[in-house]
């Protein structure tokens, strides 16, 4: 247990940094650029260099701030994204000699409300880090981004509901099983896109990007952390993102399964990547939403139809079985 | 009284196939451009074709004979809207002129920091002495290293221009007051020797309020 999440947590820190890489790359070839490509063959090393800057780099802790608190937020944040991961299943499970190994720390019955916890504690982090800074504009910036992630939790909730009234079980490796022949992106187009949009709400990527809204608070609730600290607050962001990425593949996407010429973790890994290219391209894409578009669209868009959906397929569900 | 007028919003549906069409697109065009060559320079390695009239950091140029084509008129000082040049000239020794001239530019200096490259100073030369290269690299780490003098201005040639001939007859030392030549009772003439002459400018450029800290200017008295 412990070995495995030792190794989930290396996995996880090397795909940021390369996911970062990743992005900075796509985001440069959507913009007519090569991305970052100085550092080692094609910019391998970029990550490498950027995390040796984080660390050097001057630490600032503001004289006011409530130090404690400041210097657990990042924690705070990063703790929680991380450990949403381990009740995330990344392929069946595997036969080695007598023992079979589940690829999940742990893949409990009630898998998506540990998800769900854990991912609505990463606010914490945010809204502490925010109010502990004894900034205004951090303060500021909190609030409006623990606000934004409240609101689009609701309208996910509510998608993530009707998934769970089909698949008729809260394990996310029933849901996965539940979903041949047909995943669930074809059985509900509309809650997959619904799901795609407040995910990227939910881990505040473009056009959501809002808690860093340098127009308007400098850089929002992190606007007074530095150095390593920052990018901790980077980290969790990017993690949850991959977990985002994650759900989407094993909610709507048939998870692992595909066609056995290919181990199923393969398969997971494959959808994963292709949905963590479609939020860089709706990065690249789409511009970023006025604070207000944001919450009219997450409370009378999105929250409605979402709860249309669940509906129609709760009722569906009552009459077929 | 007119009713107001209503604007109708559009409906629901129809918007949302605007917005949908509109994304669409947006997607399209960006997808299109992922595969698209892409207009990186790869700076340090390769460089952009600057413009001919492209102006970078300055140079004074020499004869071929190796002497300075500026002569210390002050002209390019005179002329620079930025207050970025100040020079100092001071008299040729006749047995090793500096310049063909009477005097040279004894200290000359350039703000870079100042100057807004607009070419001015290279319009007002009057022997062609000063040029804008094409050199831009010009980062320094404080900023007293980005005020030019003479190691860098004359000294360090940034292009290979050469003028072949010396222009201006050589310098051969003044002549006596007693025999002036026609049009040559100027007061510059009988103006003491070089240091003294660089002295008196340093004075007027104080009076006019130069940014040229103290202890640059005791360099050039
Ligand atoms: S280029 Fe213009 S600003 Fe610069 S030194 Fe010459 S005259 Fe002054
Ligand atoms: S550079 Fe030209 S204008 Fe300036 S002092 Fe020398 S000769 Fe005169």
């Amino acid at each position: 247990m412990a070995a495995k999440s030792l190794i989930l947590v290396l996995l996880l820190l090397g795909t940021f940094a390369y996911l970062m890489l990743f992005e900075r790359k796509i985001l440069g070839f959507f913009q007519f650029r090569l991305g970052p490509n100085r550092t080692g063959p094609w910019g391998l090393l970029q990550p490498v260099a950027d995390g040796v800057k984080a660390l050097i780099k001057e630490d600032v802790i503001p004289a006011e701030a409530d130090r404690l608190i400041y210097l657990l937020a990042p924690g705070i944040s990063l703790f929680m994204a991380l450990a949403a991961y381990a009740v995330i299943p990344v392929g069946p499970p595997v036969h080695i000699g007598r023992y079979t190994v589940p690829l999940s720390i742990a893949d409990p019955g009630a898998g998506i409300l540990v998800l769900l916890a854990f991912t609505s504690l990463g606010i914490y982090g945010v809204a502490l880090g925010g109010w502990a800074s004894q900034s205004k504009y951090a303060l500021l910036g909190g609030l409006r981004a623990s606000a934004q992630l409240i609101s689009y939790e609701i309208a996910m909730a509510m998608n993530l509901l009707a998934v769970l009234v089909m698949a008729g079980s809260l394990r996310l490796s029933d849901i996965v099983a539940a979903q041949s022949p047909y995943p669930y992106a074809l059985v509900q187009p509309l809650g997959f896109v619904i799901y795609l949009i407040t995910a990227s709400a939910e881990v505040a990527r473009a056009p959501f990007d809002l808690p860093e809204a340098e127009t308007e608070l400098v850089a929002g609730y992190h606007t007074e952390y530095s150095g390593l600290r920052m990018a901790m607050f980077v980290m969790a962001e990017y993690v949850n993102l991959i977990t985002q990425a994650s759900l989407v593949t094993l909610l709507y996407l048939g998870g692992w399964a595909g066609p056995s010429w290919l181990p199923g973790v393969v398969w997971f890994l494959l959808k994963l990547g292709a949905v963590l290219f479609f939020f860089i391209w709706v990065r690249a894409t789409v511009p970023r939403l006025r604070y207000d578009q944001l919450m009219a669209l997450g409370w009378k868009v999105l929250l409605p139809l979402s709860v249309a959906n669940l509906l129609a397929y709760a009722g569906w569900a009552a009459l077929a079985g | 009284m007119a009713a107001p007028v209503e604007r109708v919003p559009p409906e629901a549906g129809a918007r949302a196939w605007k917005v949908a069409r509109g994304l669409a697109k947006g997607f399209g065009t960006t997808l299109r451009i992922l595969w698209q060559r892409k207009h990186t320079i790869q700076y340090p390695d390769r460089r952009r074709e600057r413009s001919a009239r492209f102006r970078g950091r300055h140079e004074l140029r020499r004869y071929a004979n190796g002497q300075e084509m500026c002569v210390g008129c002050e002209l390019c000082q005179v002329a620079c809207p930025a207050n970025a040049i100040t020079v100092y000239a001071a008299e040729n020794d006749p047995r090793h002129p500096h310049s063909p001239g009477e005097r040279y530019a004894f200290a000359y200096e350039i703000d870079m920091l100042r100057c807004i490259y607009c070419g001015l100073c290279e319009e007002a030369c009057p022997t062609g002495a000063l040029h804008l290269t094409q050199e831009y690299e010009m980062a320094a780490f404080s900023r007293d290293a980005l005020v030019y003098g003479r190691r860098i201005l004359v000294d360090r040639e940034a292009t290979e221009f050469t003028v072949p001939e010396v222009v201006y007859p050589p310098f051969e030392g003044r002549r006596p007051p007693e025999a002036p030549e026609a049009g040559r009772e100027r007061a510059g003439v009988t103006a003491p020797a070089g240091e003294q002459e660089a002295q008196r400018a340093l004075s007027r450029r104080q009076d006019a309020g130069s940014c040229v800290p103290e202890e640059r200017r005791a360099v050039a008295s």
